[in-house]
């Protein structure tokens, strides 16, 4: 238990000051009680553990928060994942299971998004499934990420002098290929070539949905595959924000599997840009055109990383960008947790008062890493949510960026 | 990346630092692990509010000759010490935070014992007496919140008869607060104020205070009001046709969260980069100069910085670290203020003066750490983690932070 650094609380409650859980479900014991209070009690015996502790939404926001270093989030995990007799149900194992879901509903996606958006099927997942039936899915796309690049990219990606290696992720394959492509656009505008890992599903939403055992295996896949890439030189880079945080962190910390050769090659793109721009190892042009209002929403797993200033700077970078940076607040949506009927009404007073601040400043689009953010943002306000690396997309000129960088 | 100057700590000190600095056209960079003792705080700011012979203070201008040649205060230096207590209520007011009390004399406050204790200037949250010997007043209605542990109106009450003061203890059950006491564990002052900021609840709570008022001249409330707006304390005190007094709680603090979130805000404003629950793990030195630092977070990403500010806070906010062998300061590796025997770190007898709260790093008159015996050419050190003071006696805390935070954006501004 030392790694979790449970003894060094000190009882101050900081966490629970920052804890978006306890502020609206008193079924949440919170986070020092869920944590390291409870812990002592659970090592004298197991008697202890509280089921509760699945209303945690794993935001780590305690953590960020906590003066003493103490794991918070990561001492609940682990001891839901140790004492925990919470079995997924089929619910919850057809949210978590994110990857097998794309590819069985991938043939069949029109009828899948129409069913899932129609009526009839938010009350049927409502009433069978405990699928909030106010919940919008996300629509599976007939075409994903990767048969696009295997068609129309792979072959030319040898040609570019610098090579990196793109874990996508779930929703850039089946949900938003758009992401990917931009990610491509500019690696290689950049001077990258891109090259796909033999990735699965990092696996997050398993260990939300006390899926031990197939995240482990997700994890040990992925490491593997990484540390691969890394030994053939290619860093790991990611648009996600949640996939990244963890594969890095909970992989170690939760899963207990060892990603020490890879973790500090797994970045997100834009620090990874923004480390090539500050270091004047390449050169960004942007389109002298573009104009846009923007508002960046931190999600609480770049909170976690402390990445957000990577993309606030890239994003001011870009002339014609009239960026306001959101007040830290979690959205609600915290990846499956929100989409669970017994969670809905909880999940949509979280983010309250980021959808109230997101309309007041009523910008043209919200820019988020988190592609849940963005589907709670999307359903929840009037505003479309892009991802950084899209917005980064538009406002470069790509073929003087492409000449600058030669 | 380059800053004008990386400030390490994000509590009280820094945030008074950088927010000047950065509205003098700086560019700053902070990085706090975690967040501060702004959450610890009473809501009421002490300069000096105790000699060493536990005598109190009346005006702590007058006192300052009288401090060891190491104190904080003698390195900002007396003109300074007597131009910066003038300019803090409308710094604090420009962030946001409007601050009570004369700054060049002590008022006196209501302790969670039910005593009174010197206390500098203010938040609104408190109200500050002219003298020691003022009647708080002859009787107190003391109103809790049902259920709630943090606010000890026994002790209180204690305190209070022990000085003529009449009390009667009252608590308050509102339907809204039961759903936080099906978690006793989370019956906390934070959890109570979010209940509280909504202006139904507490215009009911408060009209409930009102039913219970028979002829009491002062009305005693917790701490919990005005989480994220404290003109809620104004409106309360004009609803109830008594006094209102609001005391201390266990942590974290109301007013503390409140200050620390207008501070943070005001810096993010001036164009201030804030990195919460980071920490800086290396650092490259050139001779007497910090060239860069390295945080957990950032990894491999560099932070150069002409100037740096060291506030991490003392051995309570990790920013120094005692072994059995010795006591050291982790982030630099700096020079500190601590007797070599081990034996002279502590006083046995628990409630004497404590000889390690004197602890810090030790700095030259400017403020610059020294390090192996020579002075850094731009390494400031402000805050409790400077040594040379007892801020637990003296009631110096936020003093200490706000003067030298002051002092060292000068310095760095030149």
């Amino acid at each position: 238990m030392n790694d979790h650094k449970f003894e060094q609380c000190i009882k101050c409650t900081i966490c629970t000051a920052y804890c978006p859980v306890v502020a609206v479900n008193p079924l949440y014991p919170g986070p020092k009680q869920a944590g390291p209070d409870g812990e002592r009690f659970r090592i004298k015996n197991k008697f202890f553990f509280d089921e509760n502790l699945k209303y945690c939404m794993n935001c780590k926001r305690c953590e960020v928060a906590c003066p003493s270093g103490v794991n918070i989030a990561d001492i609940i995990h682990s001891a839901r994942m140790r004492y925990g007799h919470q079995k997924p149900n089929l619910r919850d194992m057809i949210l978590a299971s994110t990857d097998l879901m794309g590819v069985m509903a991938r043939p069949v996606a029109p009828v899948v998004n129409a069913v899932a958006g129609s009526k009839a099927g938010k009350w049927a997942m409502d009433t069978f499934l405990g699928v909030d039936q106010h919940r919008t899915f996300p629509k599976y796309q007939f075409k994903g990420f990767v048969g696009w690049f295997k068609r129309e990219m792979e072959a030319s990606q040898a040609s570019y002098p610098r090579q990196i290696a793109f874990f996508h992720g779930c929703s850039t394959e089946f949900q938003h290929p758009e992401v990917g492509k931009a990610f491509v656009q500019v690696m290689n505008a950049l001077g990258f070539g891109v090259q796909l890992l033999d990735e699965e599903c990092c696996g997050v939403a398993m260990i939300s949905n006390a899926m031990w055992k197939q995240a482990k295996q997700h994890a040990r896949h992925n490491i593997s595959a990484f540390e691969a890439a890394v030994a053939a030189g290619l860093p790991v880079v990611t648009t996600g924000s949640t996939c990244t945080f963890t594969m890095r962190d909970e992989y170690p910390h939760i899963l207990g599997v060892d990603n020490a050769k890879v973790r500090s090659s797994i970045v997100l793109v834009e620090k990874f840009i923004h480390d090539l721009v500050d270091q004047g190892k390449v050169k960004l042009v942007f389109r002298k055109d573009y104009k846009a209002r923007m508002a960046y929403h931190i999600p609480c797993h770049m909170e976690k990383l402390g990445w957000s200033i990577f993309t606030k700077n890239l994003l001011q970078m870009i002339p014609g960008a009239d960026l306001t940076v959101l007040g830290s607040g979690c959205c609600g949506i915290a990846g499956t947790y929100g989409f669970k009927k017994e969670n809905y009404a909880y999940s949509q007073a979280i983010g309250q008062p980021v959808f109230d601040e997101i309309a007041r400043v009523n910008p043209d689009f919200v820019v988020s890493e988190c592609d849940t953010c963005k589907w709670q943002i999307e359903m929840s306000t009037d505003y479309p949510v892009r991802n950084p690396i899209m917005v980064l997309a538009e406002a470069l000129d790509l073929e003087a960026t492409s000449a600058a960088n030669r | 990346m380059k800053y004008d100057v990386v400030l390490i700590g994000g509590g009280l000190s820094s945030l008074v630092c950088g927010i000047s600095l950065q509205r003098t056209g700086k560019r700053c960079l902070m990085v706090s692990g975690g967040q501060n003792a702004l959450h610890f705080s009473s809501g009421a700011f002490g300069l000096l509010g105790f000699r060493p012979d536990g005598s109190a203070v009346e005006r702590p201008l007058e006192e300052l000759d009288k401090l060891p040649a190491n104190h904080p205060y003698r390195k900002v230096g007396a003109a300074k010490m007597h131009e910066y207590v003038n300019r803090v209520k409308p710094f604090f007011a420009s962030c946001g935070v409007m601050l009570d009390g004369d700054p060049e004399r002590n008022s006196w406050r209501l302790t969670p014992t039910g005593t009174v204790r010197p206390s500098w200037l203010a938040m609104s949250d408190v109200t500050l007496y002219e003298d020691s010997v003022v009647s708080i007043g002859r009787k107190a209605l003391i109103a809790n919140i049902a259920g709630y542990l943090d606010f000890n109106t026994a002790f209180l009450a204690e305190g209070l008869e022990k000085a003529g003061v009449t009390c009667r203890l009252e608590a308050v059950a509102l339907p809204e607060f039961e759903r936080l006491r099906t978690s006793a564990s989370e019956m906390r002052s934070v959890n109570i104020a979010r209940v509280m900021d909504h202006d139904q609840v507490w215009k009911k709570f408060v009209e409930q205070v009102c039913v219970l008022l028979r002829d009491e001249d002062v009305v005693v409330l917790p701490e919990v009001f005005g989480l994220h707006d404290e003109h809620i304390l104004e409106q309360i005190r004009e609803s109830i046709p008594a006094r209102v007094v609001f005391v201390g709680t266990m942590a974290p603090s109301v007013p503390g969260i409140r200050c620390q979130s207008a501070l943070k805000t005001a810096f993010e404003q001036a164009g201030g980069e804030f990195l919460m629950g980071d920490e800086v793990i290396s650092s490259e030195m050139d001779g007497e100069r910090v060239l860069s630092v390295r945080t957990a977070n950032l990894g491999d990403t560099v932070l150069e910085a002409d100037h740096f500010v060291l506030a991490t806070g003392g051995f309570f906010g990790r920013g120094l670290q005692a072994t059995a062998e010795a006591v050291s300061e982790p982030v630099f590796g700096l020079d500190v203020d601590a007797p070599e025997e081990r034996t002279q770190w502590y006083n046995p007898d628990f409630f004497a003066p404590q000889p390690y709260t004197r602890f810090g790093v030790h700095t030259s008159e400017n403020l610059r750490a020294m390090k192996a015996g020579k002075e850094m050419e731009n390494v400031y050190v402000i805050g409790s983690e400077l040594g040379g003071a007892d801020a637990l006696c003296e009631g110096s805390g936020a003093g200490i932070a706000v003067m030298t935070g002051f002092k060292a954006a000068e310095m760095i501004n030149g």
